[in-house]
């Protein structure tokens, strides 16, 4: 059946399409969320400090 | 389309970091600033070798290995602008990091996207990332004596991502016993328990301690679910549009 078959590689298609970018998105988001709430350096953690705190990461 | 949801992200990001900032104006930072002058006799955040936790252990006579900032020499924002100034760049790279993981998942997981699903993932999160964890390592002013900074950033690192994918198996699940999988998720991190603090004596006056939690929890909740209605409310916009 050559009309389901296109629209099942469609449907493939268009999966993998958008997991490429949300995959980016994801792992950009969480380099962000690491840099701001986690890292180690002593100035980033001062500049960031009340920020850790006040949404109740781990500080110090 | 990654375009599109980065533009959404930014734009999100910008309205978290604007209301988170000044949510946290009003209820987290007077406690931290307040709970600061019990530690070491100084307000200064600068001067007070990057806020003074070895008085502050002192104080308390508890032994914190974590509570290490180095020595006076290292940098610090100046109390006042300089600090809010950080503090809000900060909550722009949190607010931008939020959105782009909410969104991300929304993309990934396919149905429509929108201000009114935004928020429900945002709800979902704010419970995974800041209501489980809080459980076993609750908020806690400048001055708390806590365990190893690695070990609590790990169980929280743990619990929040268990907590995640718990919530996801109850919501999604189509069998009970993926449900049931998705409960054992969520319990899991409290049966192995978060590190403890070597003591409870604080520097500061306890009942501060209770009233931090909650304005914590408050910041949290408003950063997730802003995230999660604005970012679905722009990229629903901004995907229409191109």
């Amino acid at each position: 059946m050559p009309v389901t078959q296109t629209a099942a590689q469609t449907v493939t298609l268009s999966r993998s399409n958008r997991a490429v970018p949300a995959l980016l998105a994801l792992i950009l988001g969480a380099g962000l969320i690491f840099t701001a709430g986690f890292a180690w350096p002593s100035a980033l953690h001062n500049a960031t400090h009340d920020t850790r705190h006040a949404l109740g990461l781990p500080c110090h | 389309m990654f375009r599109t949801i980065l533009f959404s992200a930014f734009g999100a990001g910008l309205a978290v970091c604007l209301l988170v900032t000044l949510v946290q104006t009003v209820t987290t930072e007077p406690l931290i600033l307040h709970a600061e002058e019990f530690e070491g006799g100084g307000h200064d955040h600068a001067a007070a070798a990057p806020h003074d936790h070895d008085a502050a252990a002192a104080a308390t006579d508890a032994s914190v290995v974590a509570h290490d900032h180095g020595d006076g020499s290292e940098w610090a924002p100046a109390d006042g602008a300089q600090r809010i100034a950080f503090t809000a760049l900060a909550n722009l790279v949190v607010g931008i990091g939020a959105s782009l993981i909410l969104l991300a998942l929304m993309v990934l997981r396919g149905a429509g996207i929108d201000a009114r699903r935004g928020v429900l993932w945002g709800g979902a999160a704010f419970v995974a990332v800041a209501l489980l964890p809080a459980l076993g390592l609750p908020p806690e002013l400048p001055g708390t004596p806590a365990a190893d900074l690695l070990d609590r950033q790990l169980w929280w690192l743990g619990t929040a991502l268990a907590s995640g994918a718990g919530i996801a198996l109850i919501a999604f699940g189509g069998h009970w016993a993926v449900k049931v999988a998705g409960l054992v998720l969520l319990v899991a991190p409290h049966a192995i328990g978060a590190p403890q603090p070597p003591s409870h004596d604080v520097a500061y006056p306890g009942a501060l301690a209770g009233e931090f939690v909650i304005a914590s929890l408050v910041v949290s909740g408003v950063l997730w679910t802003l995230a999660g209605a604005s970012v679905g409310w722009l990229y629903q916009r901004l995907s229409r549009t191109t």
